[in-house]
């Protein structure tokens, strides 16, 4: 490979427009998708750009998510990969250890499953509507509604009781901030274990229905074990649905003919909450994996022990997978995109915010069909410096 | 056109139910791929197509 430009130090971040991956990642992309960059701890590795590239990477296990192996792309999270695993956080595991917890889990998240919450999710979605109709506009929309809506879901397929949220929201707020301190990560992550700890022990003398008490009874897990599978559940839930529904409706916001399409087709719903997804690309930074072995991918070698971060968001709009992937276009096929990631992590949650964005996408938009910002666009603000992109508060009018 | 499925590879993300429900399902107890129709009418082979394309981990392949 020729470096026609200088090698990236860390990965870039700033963004020159608010629904754009920065725009030094697209240009790297034309350039090669995959190419070395300089981690935050000096460390040469590589950072993959491209559709295929990506896809190839994460589908293949020689790529390992152990914490300990990772080098950060960015400066704030550098001193990660010392902390001690916590037990049962299957997202920092290679199979076959992963294997053992997402079998256990996967029965709960199926398709069929999903698709029998959908009256509760719809009940949970009206009656927050029906909320800010009482409490009148103006409204954050994300306080409002984005929020509370996989909130509410997730702490109910937990079986964490939703009035403990200020505490775990805050919490989770912490460890996905990138400016948040060791300190203060290590103080978020005992805090909610400790929370869990004590949920799960109650569960296991009073069982209720829902999937820590399932993980209890079933004797398989240790109560650290589930304490750490529900952290990780739990900050999944929120960190995720939340951002696509308030950064989704700005997007809507922003480009009238597609929020008119959600509104009022329902055959186009579907394919609009992909295409969201493509276009949106909330995981701004990474994934990140590093080679147990020599890995050859796209004719790149790359060697046993280097680090590789992936561009969702690059990746999802490289024109030799989606054409014209820069624009917002609801009606194009947007199947295959890597925002749920690809390969034995692809996101255990994702058929129920598939769920979740399909119920509360058009209710909202019809519910409100003069739903607009209350503020300049340029006002709305961003999530920049979230590990999840997305806007820190959105407010409306209607 | 004959499918085949892989349940030890599977990880239960459930692609190929929402791709084509008539065709694939989801065991209640794990979540792995159960197989409804192994070798559909031709007409589905584009969606089946995209099943496999679709799958995170390789569970499935089709024999022609």
């Amino acid at each position: 490979m020729t470096e026609a430009t200088p090698r990236l130090a860390t990965f870039p971040l700033a963004r020159e427009r608010t629904f754009d991956p920065p725009d030094e990642l697209a240009r790297r992309r034309d350039e090669a998708p995959i190419q070395r960059m300089t981690y935050a701890d000096g460390h040469e590795g590589w950072l993959v750009t491209g559709y295929a590239e990506s896809r190839a990477i994460l589908a293949d296990n020689r790529f390992s998510t152990r914490t300990e192996l990772l080098h950060s792309p960015i400066p704030q999270r550098g001193e990660f990969r010392s902390e001690p695993l916590t037990p049962g956080f299957f997202l920092r595991m290679d199979p076959p250890e992963h294997t053992r917890y997402r079998r256990l889990l996967t029965g709960q998240f199926t398709v069929r499953r999903m698709k029998q919450l959908e009256p509760r999710i719809q009940e949970i979605t009206e009656s927050r509507l029906d909320a800010m109709e009482r409490e009148g506009a103006p409204a954050d929309l994300v306080e409002s509604f984005a929020l509370p809506i996989p909130s509410l879901v997730i702490c109910e397929l937990l079986g964490v009781p939703y009035e403990d949220r200020e505490k775990f929201q805050r919490d989770s707020a912490v460890l996905v901030n990138l400016e948040s301190s060791m300190e203060d990560i290590r103080a978020a992550i005992k805090d909610l274990l400790a929370y869990l700890h004590g949920l799960v022990t109650m569960k296991a003398k009073e069982p209720t229905d829902d999937i820590l008490s399932g993980l209890a009874a079933g004797g398989e897990l240790t109560t650290e074990e589930i304490g750490g599978v529900g952290l990780l559940l739990l900050i999944a839930g929120h960190e995720t649905t939340a951002n696509m529904l308030g950064l989704g409706t700005f997007a809507l916001l922003t480009n009238p003919e597609q929020l008119a399409a959600v509104r009022d087709d329902p055959a186009a719903v579907e394919n609009a909450v992909e295409e969201l997804l493509r276009y949106l690309s909330i995981v701004h930074i990474g994934p990140t994996r590093t080679a147990l072995e020599d890995v050859e991918v796209g004719g790149t070698l790359i060697r046993a022990g280097e680090s590789v971060t992936l561009s969702i968001g690059a990746a999802n709009r490289d024109p030799e997978r989606f054409e014209g992937g820069d624009a917002l276009d609801v009606t194009r096929p947007a199947h295959g995109h890597l925002s749920f990631g690809h390969g034995v992590h692809q996101c255990l949650g994702q058929q129920l915010a598939r769920i979740e964005m399909r119920i509360a996408f058009p209710a909202l938009l019809r519910r409100f069909p003069n739903l607009r910002l209350a503020v300049p666009a340029r006002e709305v603000p961003l999530r920049s410096n979230m590990a999840i992109y997305g806007v820190h508060r959105l407010p409306v009018l209607w | 056109m004959k499918i085949k499925a892989d349940t030890g590879r599977c990880i239960g993300a459930g692609m190929c139910v929402l791709t084509l429900p008539q065709v694939f399902d989801q065991s209640e107890d794990d979540g792995t791929v159960v197989v409804l129709d192994a070798e559909p009418p031709a007409d589905l082979a584009p969606a089946v197509k995209r099943a496999v394309q679709l799958c995170p981990s390789g569970a499935l392949s089709v024999e022609e």
